[in-house]
């Protein structure tokens, strides 16, 4: 501990980290904003209508996708992984968008890092780095299924 | 002896910037203090949770769609304020008030409280990082082991009987709070010498304590222990819905000796990452609804922006107890909805 009152110096991809979180959550935010806002004020027709939604949040998982997709969407198959950007035009998986940059931003972050990481030859953060954004994007495919 | 005209202005310069100091401070942890109390005391109250059951008792009838999504972007404003304080994700709190309390399903509120802790982590991340207070070199070991393992708890949790997983988790979380209660150091922690293997990779760091007026050099020890409890955290974190802040603090803390201020802040980013790929799992899986998703989602990123801007100032031992009261309460409630029996304050 020390008493001088300097201001201590953070780390360059820290710093860049936190530029490009700070984006990327300005975005994710300003999107979900704006496309509940769509949705809410009615100006893009939901999928289902938000009076109905009450009959729905009390379902479980497999019974919601399974009702919603019966009594509104009739697709194939129910609305799981992805396959929200099929429906981008109803106005409540349009709010998807919103979502999926918010998950999304953690794994720009590292990708933004790892070449200053590998400039400042730091090796193993630089591969840390590029590991963690193979695990979140795993995790994001859609490939990992589970279910009750 | 006499002094010189110029020393005695200097003398009031001086005791000017002192007194402008200690009134900013004084009026910096009144306010910390009172913002505190009210948030406490609106989720503790009696009389706001009987309102809530009382409203829901009648929201399969009469209330409007409307109400609910109002309701919560209320009480996630608050539970935002508290979360970034305490270092805990939003979920932990998020997922036994509103699976207690409102009529959505559990499935919902889960993937809802993922979500809510992530994006509290997201507002609060860049901050943290900025003014040094969470580590990146600290988080990044730590986040590879608990994010992957969050994505096996996420799918383990989505086929376990929830009433099982919620009162393991609420024993845990007491469990926790006796642990930081009988800690006798941990607002900076005695670290004599780092490990080897933190010492390679370069985890170590120095930041601004502002409440003290002091720079703090840290470095940490027993890192691969703590690597290892990061396992079950993670794999937790995904299971329960919960975010793992009510964990990470402790554990950063107690264990691998990192001041509490840094595990605090370490802690929220951490979620940011840990929270990301469990989430994904709920999200794939549909268990996402934007009118519970999105009024739940501003309102903690707000309350994390006003929350942020308090921990700057705010003196650690007080975060300490915030901790503590948050983890007490979310524990008790968890153990509580687990058993099915009513929740007592």
């Amino acid at each position: 501990m020390t008493e001088e009152p300097a201001t201590p110096k953070v780390n360059e991809e820290q710093i860049l980290y936190a530029k490009i979180l700070e984006i990327g959550m300005s975005l994710g935010l300003g999107i979900l904003l704006v496309t509940f806002a769509l949705y809410i004020f009615g100006i893009v027709a939901p999928c289902v209508p938000v009076e109905e939604l009450p009959n729905y949040w009390v379902m479980n998982v497999d019974d919601y996708v399974e009702a919603t997709n019966n009594d509104h969407l009739h697709h194939e198959h129910p609305i799981t992984g992805w396959s929200w950007l099929s429906v981008l035009g109803k106005g409540d998986y349009l709010n998807f968008l919103g979502i999926a940059v918010l998950s999304t931003v953690t794994i720009i972050c590292f990708l933004g890092i790892t070449p200053t990481l590998l400039r400042k030859k730091d090796r193993i953060y630089a591969a840390m780095a590029l590991l963690e954004v193979a695990i979140l994007a795993l995790a994001a495919s859609g490939i990992l299924v589970v279910g009750h | 002896m006499a002094e010189s005209p110029a020393s005695i202005l200097g003398y009031a310069r001086v005791g000017r910037e002192i007194l402008k100091e200690t009134t900013k401070k004084l009026r910096t942890s009144r306010f910390t203090i009172t913002i505190a109390i009210l948030t406490l005391a609106l989720l503790l109250h009696p009389t706001a949770v009987q309102a809530i059951e009382e409203t829901g008792a009648v929201a399969d009838g009469d209330t409007a769609w409307w109400v609910w999504p109002l309701v919560l972007f209320v009480i996630t404003f608050v539970m935002g304020i508290l979360a970034a304080l305490g270092g805990v994700g939003g979920g932990v709190l998020f997922v036994p008030i509103v699976s207690g309390f409102f009529p959505f399903h559990l499935d919902f509120v889960r993937g809802c409280g993922l979500l809510v802790a992530l994006c509290g982590a997201l507002a609060a991340g860049p901050g943290f990082l900025k003014m040094n207070l969470a580590s990146l070199r600290l988080a990044m070991p730590v986040a590879l082991i608990a994010s992957s393992c969050a994505i096996v708890g996420a799918m383990i949790g989505l086929a376990l009987p929830t009433h099982i997983v919620q009162t393991s988790l609420g024993i845990t979380i007491l469990g926790i709070v006796l642990l930081m209660i009988l800690a006798k150091k941990s607002e900076f922690p005695e670290v004599k010498e780092a490990d080897r293997l933190s010492s390679a990779l370069r985890i170590y760091g120095v930041y601004r304590e502002a409440s003290i007026g002091r720079t703090i050099d840290w470095k940490i020890h027993r890192t691969l222990c703590g690597l290892v409890l990061f396992t079950g955290i993670g794999v937790m974190a995904g299971m329960f819905g919960l975010g793992a802040g009510w964990a990470n603090v402790p554990a950063l803390n107690l264990v691998m000796g990192a001041p509490l201020k840094i595990s605090v802040a370490t802690s929220k980013f951490l979620l940011s990452i840990t929270d990301t790929s469990a989430a994904w799992i709920y999200v794939n899986r549909g268990c996402v609804i934007p009118m519970m998703v999105v009024p739940s989602l501003v309102g903690i990123m707000l309350g994390s922006f006003i929350g942020v801007r308090i921990l700057r100032v705010a003196k650690p031992t007080f975060i300490r107890w915030i901790v503590i009261g948050l983890l007490l309460f979310a524990g008790t409630k968890a153990i509580t909805t687990g058993l099915g029996l009513p929740f007592i304050v």
